[in-house]
């Protein structure tokens, strides 16, 4: 069996074993990067030597009999709004385009310290901000079931890379639907944690109250792998929680006999396409048939996700993006350098002239330079978070957008415990199409916006969910299926994902270009 | 005083004040770096105070124990939740685009300090508005003079811990402000809470000013209320307060401009020029966009951390000077100036006069002659070469009639001056007990030599006698002259 088409769980136990050598895997999965990437472009960097070094360190460590970390030898993706100290940390900017942190991800010293081998940096949307992959400064991610098609996002460069085999797994992060969305687009599985299960001190910020760090992978027992190594307190973090890990893999083969699972009949309404709507419908029978228990519910407040979202995101995005202003680090702009007009698209400030004052003269050239540093490194979705999050924390509007929003936020939250009271799980579709062309949505950010449209609520909740595929479309594209629990219940949504992998081979699929040549 | 007006001050001087201080933490309030001052530019610094992708905050607790140690102190409410906001704005020594600060919720108000001049010229409440917490940019240095236009940015000083205090417009005079300033830095650093070094920017003052001034059909005329900035010491803080009330009154003459109908204008004080100067009119106009802190949780408060937060603090200056002039019995203006010296006097004036036994004589010794020396000399209390133990021998042996007060100091300029022990002073300057023989002889010879002196106390001058004690203090510079004088009395009734 190639290394590339075995599961996580089995790689990391060959690695353990010496069946199979960290080194071997490794080239293995860089090979299928060197092959696929030109065309997918879900990576924006590749680590070749390192990725060898650490794997050959891993092997002389086995062989020296020491002890393996659990995931020694397993090849790693990451997402590149994750600090690393060895390689560039982009969030698919031209702000940052070059950078490297001094100090790496609490969940990149994680993985280092579990023996990981990290391959490479992921493609996104800039700053996290999109759901196709579009909005890269560096080019979209293909689809890897049909390149004409978006993978998703922001996460798209983590899905496309799982799913075609270029990575056994790799790290997402998900503010909106950002692990899950593309991992149904995709045909994986992603597993969005609870708010504070994962530690995000550097996770380069998008909206602070929203983010968080998952796992994505082929299988829900790829995912609970990956998250027994990276979920956890850390002291450099006041928002993560302060409680035991536990065992994410050691309780998935119980049986669902018993488990409630809730089911939204608002979810099934206009705009969700019919082949969706079928497969997911579909899904929910499997879970019955698995034993759980499918219930109806209602969540009265989920029409007000999006719109909720929208407002909150972009508000603590205009504060999180503030110190990308061109005068300590990332892009800065030439001095002296005037500007045309550009008619239709965003244009930088108009420089601001000094007031007559000694330091009016200084004041004057540092707003210009902030202006047009901002201007040239941010793309035109990220200027426009920033602007409607700005216009949304100004004084006399506040009250109207964020405070409201914060107030429909609560409400949002009531809805999800008074849903737990009823159910264990909460399931539905991921989103309402599978895979949408490249340029489809790209000219009508409104209609991009109502991508997240399942995926929102959970982030505002501060809720876990968990994305990966139930079915395929008639043009053979992956259809998403998504599980909600209440808070610190990753152990039920994994091992109710699990369950239902058993009973399904979805996720065992691959798309053709996948396939090794002989 | 201007607390009312006067022909001299036909106006009352209204003065609020706003007072950050750096609290004595060694690490930063949202990192683990150095607080220390004076290190090399960008030095103490760390992913977090750089502002850098993906870092986040972790609250220091000591910052925040001695924040509410300081709260306390002023008498503030302390509230049983508190969370942090982000203040936004843009500028190179502020590397996030936002300052962690505390907005709608402070973590303390409504407390008062009063300020009581001993001499009972001065006594006002003054109410504190809010006391919170928040960090503090670094430090751009522009240099203006190469015209280069080149600004250069330390980032050691960025998330420094800072308590911001603010008062309720309850000063009425420049002198005032100066006083209460005076009160609370020493409060803060009786409390440990800060060292309060203005030169190294530990505190920073600005006011709010502006006058009352009557006028026709007995209205209040209220000016303009201006902020001044840019004042480096308690005094350039008068200074600047004196001069602005004189502007705004004769600009007010000229204008008859009143508050409300111009924008607050912001001034900085030019202290060499000894004006102020008006400052652009950006920060009026900045609209900071505040908005709880995410990367921070709220802070809660409970009752039992409170009082064991009190219980440490130990005695804010004003109990100190009621306790002391209880205790050891000395007038409350001797309290005063020893408490004001700070916590390390008072130690030595306590050892001191514990050893001597009369609070009021060790409080003389302090008042003229410890204090004026170190005045003269400078350095702490700590260093000083006299220890309690060898001053209390010295007072000691007055007491016991060895040598006089002013004998007495003679020797304790010298054991200052040679670093020697009392005894070994006594004994080079041939300082000896003289004895009773010895005196009855020398007065005997001294009444003889005055014959008026004798005349005057037999007819009811006692006061005459005082004469003879430089005469006899002349031929033997170690007599006692309270002895010399009860021994001529002595011997002129018997005569």
């Amino acid at each position: 069996m190639q290394p590339s088409d075995m599961s996580a769980v089995d790689l990391v136990t060959a690695v353990r074993q010496g069946d199979l050598t960290a080194l071997r895997a490794t080239e293995a999965f860089l090979e299928q990067i060197e092959r696929l990437d030109g065309q997918i472009n879900a990576f924006l960097s590749v680590d070749r030597d390192g990725a060898l070094r650490t794997a050959a360190a891993v092997d002389a460590k086995r062989k020296a009999g020491k002890t393996l970390g659990p995931l020694a030898g397993l090849p790693v993706a990451v997402k590149d709004a994750l600090c690393t100290s060895d390689l560039p940390t982009t969030c698919a900017s031209k702000m940052l385009a070059g950078f490297r942190p001094p100090y790496d991800a609490e969940v990149v010293a994680r993985l280092r310290a579990a023996d990981a081998v990290i391959v490479g940096k992921t493609n996104m949307d800039e700053f996290a901000m999109g759901g196709s992959n579009e909005n890269s400064a560096f080019g979209p991610v293909h689809n890897p079931w049909d390149l004409t098609r978006a993978p998703g996002g922001s996460s798209g460069g983590s899905a496309a890379c799982v799913a075609a085999d270029m990575a056994p797994v790799a790290i997402g992060s998900d503010t909106g639907g950002s692990i899950r969305q593309p991992a149904g687009l995709c045909g994986i599985t992603g597993l969005k944690p609870t708010y504070g299960r994962v530690s995000r001190r550097g996770l380069v910020a998008f909206a602070s109250s929203l983010d968080q760090i998952g796992p994505m992978a082929r299988s829900a027992a790829d995912c609970a792998l990956l998250l027994e190594t990276i979920a956890g307190h850390d002291p450099g973090d006041a928002t993560s929680l302060d409680l035991p890990v536990p065992a994410y893999g050691s309780d998935l083969e119980r049986p669902l006999e018993g488990v409630r699972i809730g089911r939204v009949p608002a979810h099934f309404g206009a705009g969700l396409d019919p082949e969706v709507a079928h497969a997911v419908e579909e899904a929910f029978a499997a879970f019955r048939a698995a034993g759980a228990t499918i219930i109806d519910i209602d969540m009265p407040h989920a029409d007000a996700g999006v719109a909720t979202y929208y407002l909150v995101a972009p508000c603590e995005a205009s504060s999180n993006l503030a110190r990308y202003d061109g005068a300590h680090y990332g892009h800065r702009a030439e001095p002296g350098k005037g500007h045309r007009a550009e008619p239709g698209k965003l244009q930088p400030a108009e420089p601001v002239s000094g007031q007559g004052n000694a330091s009016g003269g200084f004041e004057s050239a540092l707003v210009e330079m902030y202006c047009r540093s901002r201007a040239e490194g941010f793309g035109p979705e990220v200027k426009r978070r920033i602007m409607l999050g700005t216009y949304a924390l100004s004084a006399g509007y506040y009250d109207a957008y964020y405070a409201k929003a914060l107030k429909v936020r609560r409400l949002i939250r009531q809805d999800y415990l008074d849903a737990f009271e009823k159910v264990d799980l909460i399931g539905g579709p991921v989103s309402a199409t599978a895979a949408f062309k490249l340029g489809e949505k790209s000219g009508d950010p409104l209609a991009m916006y109502l991508v997240d449209l399942y995926t929102v609520c959970t982030n505002l909740a501060g809720v876990g969910g968990i994305s990966f595929p139930c079915g395929f479309t008639k043009g053979g594209l992956p259809i998403g299926f998504q599980l909600q629990a209440p808070a610190l219940a990753e152990p039920l949504l994994l091992r109710a994902t699990d369950r239902y992998q058993h009973l399904t081979d979805w996720h065992r699929r691959r798309p053709a270009i996948a396939a090794r040549p002989r | 005083m201007t607390a009312t007006p006067t022909a001299a001050a036909p106006f009352t001087t209204v003065i609020g004040l706003e007072v950050h201080v750096q609290l004595q933490t060694r690490t930063k309030l949202f990192c683990g770096c150095s607080t220390t001052f004076g290190a090399a530019p960008n030095t103490h610094v760390c992913p977090t105070c750089l502002g850098l992708p993906g870092s986040l905050p972790v609250m220091n607790r000591t910052a925040f124990e001695l924040a509410v140690r300081a709260a306390l102190a002023l008498g503030c409410k302390i509230a049983p939740f508190t969370k942090w906001d982000r203040k936004n704005y843009f500028y190179p020594d502020l590397p996030k685009g936002y300052q962690i600060s505390q907005f709608d919720l402070p973590f303390s108000s409504a407390g008062a300090l009063e300020v009581v001049d001993p001499k009972g010229a001065l006594s006002r409440n003054v109410r504190i508005t809010r006391v919170h917490l928040e960090e503090d940019a670094g430090k751009s240095m522009h240099d203006e003079a190469a015209g280069t236009g080149d600004t250069r940015i330390d980032l050691n000083r960025a998330g420094t811990p800072l308590c911001e205090i603010v008062t309720e417009p309850d000063l009425r005079s420049p002198q005032e402000a100066r006083a209460w300033l005076n009160e609370l830095k020493l409060l803060l650093v009786y409390l440990g809470v800060s060292d309060c070094n203005m030169q190294e920017g530990s505190l920073r003052v600005d006011a709010n000013v502006n006058l009352h001034i009557p006028s026709d059909g007995g209205r209040i005329a209220k000016t303009p209320i201006v902020e001044i900035k840019n004042m480096n010491s308690f005094r350039s803080v008068e200074r600047a307060l004196v001069y602005e009330a004189a502007r705004q009154y004769e600009e007010w003459q000229a204008t008859k401009a009143e508050m409300g109908k111009t924008p607050k204008q912001t001034r900085g004080w030019d202290d060499p020029a000894g004006v102020t100067r008006a400052q652009r009119h950006k920060e009026e106009s900045s609209d900071y966009r505040y908005f709880p802190e995410p990367d921070l949780v709220p802070v809660t408060v409970s009752e039992e951390w409170l009082a064991a937060t009190r219980e440490a603090m130990g005695d804010p200056p004003s109990v100190l000077r009621e306790k002391l002039a209880a205790r050891w019995k000395i007038p409350a203006y001797d309290a005063d100036v020893l408490v004001n010296q700070g916590r390390e006097l008072v130690a030595y004036f306590e050892d001191l006069a514990e050893r001597v036994g009369e609070g009021k004589v060790a409080s003389n010794w302090m008042q003229q002659d410890v204090l004026r020396t170190l005045n003269e000399r400078g350095g702490s209390i700590d260093a000083f070469p006299v220890r309690p133990a060898a001053l209390a021998e010295l007072i000691g042996r007055v007491a016991k009639g060895d040598f006089d007060t002013s004998r007495a100091r003679e020797i304790f300029a010298e054991v200052l001056a040679s670093g020697r022990t009392v005894d070994e002073v006594v004994a080079s300057m041939g300082i000896a007990a003289v004895d009773d023989d010895e005196l009855i002889t020398l007065c005997r010879e001294l009444l003889a030599a005055n014959p008026r002196v004798v005349a005057d106390v037999k007819g009811g001058k006692e006061q005459a006698a005082a004469g003879l004690i430089g005469q006899a203090k002349k031929k033997n510079p170690n007599v006692n002259p309270g002895k010399v004088r009860a021994m001529c009395l002595d011997l002129i009734r018997q005569m």
